[in-house]
């Protein structure tokens, strides 16, 4: 196997007491021709430090956040991300096959329709195990158990390894998703309304999955959505953004509780209190 | 312009004129510099119909000078068709001598066989390749399998082999069987059955490897590391048979089934029909030959 | 005792025995000319120019021939003969505004300069099978226009005179591509996947055309012009002091209107498919540019989701003569692949048979 040995260890920077940001946004702005998709955005996100962008469909949230990702190159700005080996990188600079590998190893992306994440036609074992077969892991039987034990972390039956996720719930595909993204003991995981089209029970049971995952393995998380109950379940911290400008941002439950800005408080107003 | 005169009907030794030749020739040495990388190359129509071996022909016309000796063969024969077809393009477009014995050609064609004979330093092989791109089946979109290689991005090569193993409990693929050139590139052997695939590494022989259809050329320079992907635990096998060749009583060698009769009976006889007959004359007899059932 | 199938090559010999003679058919019929062929079923010479990249009535007319009327079959002799000619030099692009013209239509305007001319048309033909021909007849003599060359302005250049249209577009100064003498990249450049449809197969991109009238990358498509006529080919040659004509080819040329929003950049306009052809042939000519205008989805910011958008697909199929080698190719011998196969399929179905009657068991007692 020639895999990065750090990869099964533990995370030397994943300690959130760390003085240092793993992550440094700046004055990042992305334009569709003359139209805003985000402008001027900055924040530091600290190791296994949950961060929820909320605001209304169009708001700029997902632009942002493919921004970040470097799914999308910004029109402005720009993005540092501190690698495993310590140093600060602007991800923009770096060759393609290494930002590939870092979103294939120390990064998750979770889509809201886990068929945009998902390999839909081969086993939920493959699909868990492309990434450490992808990093170079060799042996059939160790990638099987390990594609194994992370099914049972996220609730997957071991007897449906070998099914498709054509054949699973969304809720079940949700699940794997998650799973296939934290095989490699990601840092950093991306989420898109994780939990958007699926039913309120389902919702609930992926959310608490989701937060015991995320504290567990000290997990630094971006989550985009549009529910409020998302942010404040999940998230520590959040960013209230409208037609593609940072409006507040600050502790999760001083923003729910406290919104200073009155589109905030519009918003927080416009839901049932959780 | 008139086609009545004989005169215009002439062409350029082994058919290509010299100008695409010299292109050829800048493809195979990219490729051999490369080893197991798919060079683009300008793939011209040739008379024969694409998917033919207009790859492997272009290769050879291109390779070829008037002291070369050529074989040519597919499935392992020197007389199916299409292997007498390409035989006679040359006998008749480079006035080559042609042989049928492995050891005394230079060049070997060949579509879906290695020959059992060990190639040797001063042999090249020419492979006529249908689907160059190993990942083609994974990801049908060129743009991406040109950045996947690049990238040197394998992991979905190894899902397919896992999900083999998940299914059948063993790996699933016979012919076509993935390889890792020099420890980079994973590449295409061409439809050859996997129990060729042991012949590729460390040859001493030069591979050549032409796709016409698809424009692509790439090379296994002479003792290069040709490595059949697997799994630890799920190790890279070659078929076995389970009976030496009915005719020569070869052991070890790729055997054809043969069906006899009406009601079934079969079979097995080399599938290099050269090889076979060489035994023969040494007086190596099977069973259907005369020999002794073992 | 078993001997080995021997003899390919008297089998190969005496195929292509059988063929001429099938070829020629019934000798006491006379045999096709050339001339014939070419004055007579001249819209498959046409197709056969088209298709095979070679201008030339007398080669393709052989072909036809030689191929028993097969015209993949032909386009490919053509092909396998054009590879082999010496490359001289581009010519300059013809000017299709300077077109000499035999049939010129416009669906966007009823009537404008130059005219409607319906020329030698298939339309409005009422299609009865007609027993007179048969019999073999004498037409009447075509009453034409007296003027030797009728030329008229292309309807792109009088929506352009508005800044109703996209420009065409400067043509660059380097060396055109050219897919015959170098390996297609993709994503390709426009000219190199108009060079691809205008050899591409008429079937397959008559179908992919349709399949956009059908809403799969609906593109809103008005008939500006068909023109079908002769052009004059020049050549730059310095060493005789500039450009001589070497030539004049037919070609049928369509330029499609398409609807196209606008965006922040570009004030609304129409925009263009474009179709050109040798010879006559209308059909062709439309289906590529109806092609043409869809594989331009993301160079228009549209969503490619149709496969008649998509350029990897659409080219990499449009061959007719790559497709019938490899498909038909399905029909050399592949028995030493077929064997691995089988091989594997007996293992498969005794791993089964061995491991059904214990899991059956188990089951049960579960």
């Amino acid at each position: 196997m020639n895999a990065n040995p750090s990869l099964n260890g533990a995370h030397p920077y994943n300690d959130p007491g760390s003085d240092e940001p793993l992550l440094q946004v700046r004055s990042l702005s992305k334009l569709y021709g003359s139209r805003i998709g985000c402008t001027n955005v900055e924040f530091d996100l600290w190791p296994g430090e949950v961060l929820a962008i909320v605001g209304e469909s169009g708001s700029g949230k997902t632009t942002l956040l493919n921004c970040i990702s470097t799914r999308l190159v910004p029109t402005a700005g720009g993005v540092r991300y501190r690698m495993r080996d310590g140093r600060m990188r602007e991800l923009f600079g770096l060759e393609e096959a290494e930002r590939r590998f870092l979103m294939r190893t120390d990064w998750g992306f979770v889509h809201q329709n886990p068929a945009d994440g998902l390999r839909m036609s081969v086993s939920a074992g493959a699909n868990v195990g492309e990434r450490l077969m992808a990093v170079g892991e060799r042996n059939y039987g160790q990638i099987r158990k390990t594609a194994g034990d992370w099914l049972s972390r996220v609730e997957i039956e071991m007897d449906r390894i070998d099914d498709q996720p054509r054949a699973f719930s969304g809720g079940m595909r949700q699940r794997l998703q998650i799973a296939r993204n934290l095989v490699t003991s990601p840092r950093l995981v991306f989420m898109d309304e994780p939990t958007g089209g699926l039913d309120v029970s389902v919702q609930a049971r992926l959310l608490d999955l989701l937060r015991g995952l995320v504290t567990d393995l000290g997990l630094a998380a971006i989550i985009v959505t549009h529910d409020l109950a998302v942010a404040r379940l999940l998230s520590h911290r959040m960013i209230v953004m409208k037609d593609g400008k940072v409006i507040e941002t600050g502790l999760t439950d001083r923003v729910l509780d406290d919104p200073q800005a009155p589109y905030t408080q519009l918003l927080v107003s416009s839901i049932l209190q959780v | 312009m008139t086609m009545q005169t004989p005169e215009l009907a002439t062409y350029n030794f082994a058919y290509l004129d010299e100008q695409t030749k010299r292109m050829i020739r800048r493809a195979i040495l990219k490729a051999i510099a490369i080893p197991g990388y798919q060079v683009p190359f300008a793939s011209r129509e040739m008379p024969m119909p694409y998917g033919w071996g207009t790859g492997g022909v272009q290769v050879t016309a291109s390779i070829i000078g008037p002291q070369d000796i050529l074989k040519v063969i597919d499935q392992g024969s020197d007389d199916t068709t299409n292997a007498v077809s390409i035989r006679k393009f040359f006998e008749k477009t480079a006035k080559v001598r042609t042989t049928t014995h492995t050891a005394d050609a230079t060049i070997i064609q060949t579509r879906h066989r290695i020959p059992e004979e060990a190639l040797k330093a001063n042999q090249t092989l020419v492979y006529q390749v249908p689907i160059p791109e190993p990942l083609r089946f994974l990801e049908p979109r060129e743009t991406e399998t040109r950045k996947m290689h690049a990238l040197e991005e394998y992991g979905l090569m190894h899902v397919k082999l896992y999900e083999d193993i998940a299914t059948h409990g063993h790996i699933a693929t016979t012919y076509a069987y993935p390889v890792k050139v020099e420890g980079r590139y994973v590449m295409d052997p061409s439809p050859t059955p996997k129990f060729d695939n042991p012949k590729m590494h460390l040859s001493p022989a030069l591979q050549l490897f032409g796709a016409g259809r698809e424009k692509r050329i790439y090379a296994i320079p002479p003792f290069t590391n040709v490595v059949s992907l697997d799994f630890e635990d799920h190790p890279f096998e070659v078929q076995k048979f389970h009976q030496p060749c009915a005719i020569c009583a070869a052991e070890d060698v790729y055997l054809d089934e043969v069906i006899l009769d009406d009601k079934g009976n079969r079979m097995f006889v080399c599938s290099d029909t050269d090889h076979c007959e060489e035994r023969q004359a040494q007086g190596f007899r099977g069973v259907q030959a005369g020999g002794v059932a073992q | 005792m078993y001997v080995a199938v021997k003899g390919g090559e008297k089998a190969i010999e005496n195929a292509h025995r059988l063929l001429a003679d099938r070829r020629r058919g019934d000798q006491s019929i006379p045999e096709l000319t050339l001339d014939q062929i070419s004055g007579q079923l001249a819209l498959a010479v046409d197709r056969v120019m088209s298709e095979g990249s070679l201008y030339d009535r007398e080669l393709a007319a052989l072909a036809i021939k030689q191929a028993r009327g097969d015209l993949i079959e032909a386009i490919f002799l053509v092909r396998a003969y054009r590879t082999t000619l010496p490359r001289f030099g581009y010519s300059e692009p013809v000017d299709t505004s300077e077109m000499k013209l035999e049939r010129r239509i416009s669906a966007t305007y009823k009537d404008l300069p130059g005219g409607q001319m319906l020329g030698p048309t298939f339309d409005y033909t009422h299609r009865l099978l007609d027993p007179g021909l048969a019999m073999g007849t004498v037409p009447q003599e075509p009453e034409q226009s007296h003027e030797t060359t009728v030329k008229a302005m292309r309807v792109s250049d009088i929506l352009a005179q508005e800044g109703l249209i996209e420009s065409d577009g400067e043509a660059s100064s380097r060396e055109p591509a050219d897919i015959t003498r170098t390996p297609m990249e993709f994503p390709l450049e426009r000219e190199t996947r108009l060079q691809a449809l205008s050899r591409g197969d008429e079937g397959f991109l008559l179908a992919l055309g349709y399949s956009t009238q059908r809403g799969y990358a609906r593109n809103h498509p008005f008939v500006g012009e068909v023109r079908i006529g002769e052009v004059e080919v020049s050549f730059h040659a310095p060493e005789l002091g500039g450009s001589v004509i070497i030539g004049r080819v037919q070609v049928t040329e369509c330029q499609m209107v398409n609807q196209f929003k606008g965006s922040a950049k570009a004030p609304p306009q129409f925009t263009r498919g474009y179709g050109l052809v040798f010879g006559q042939s209308e059909r062709k000519a439309m289906s590529m540019a109806l092609c043409d205008r869809a594989l331009r989805a993301g160079e228009l910011g549209e969503d490619r989701v149709a496969p008649a958008q998509d350029e990897e697909f659409v080219i990499s199929h449009s061959d007719n003569v790559q497709a019938t080698g490899f498909v038909e190719h399905l029909k050399l011998p592949h028995y030493v692949d077929f064997q691995a196969e089988l091989g594997l399929v007996r293992k498969m179905r005794a791993d089964h048979t061995a491991s059904s009657q214990p899991n059956t068991d188990l089951e049960a007692a579960e």
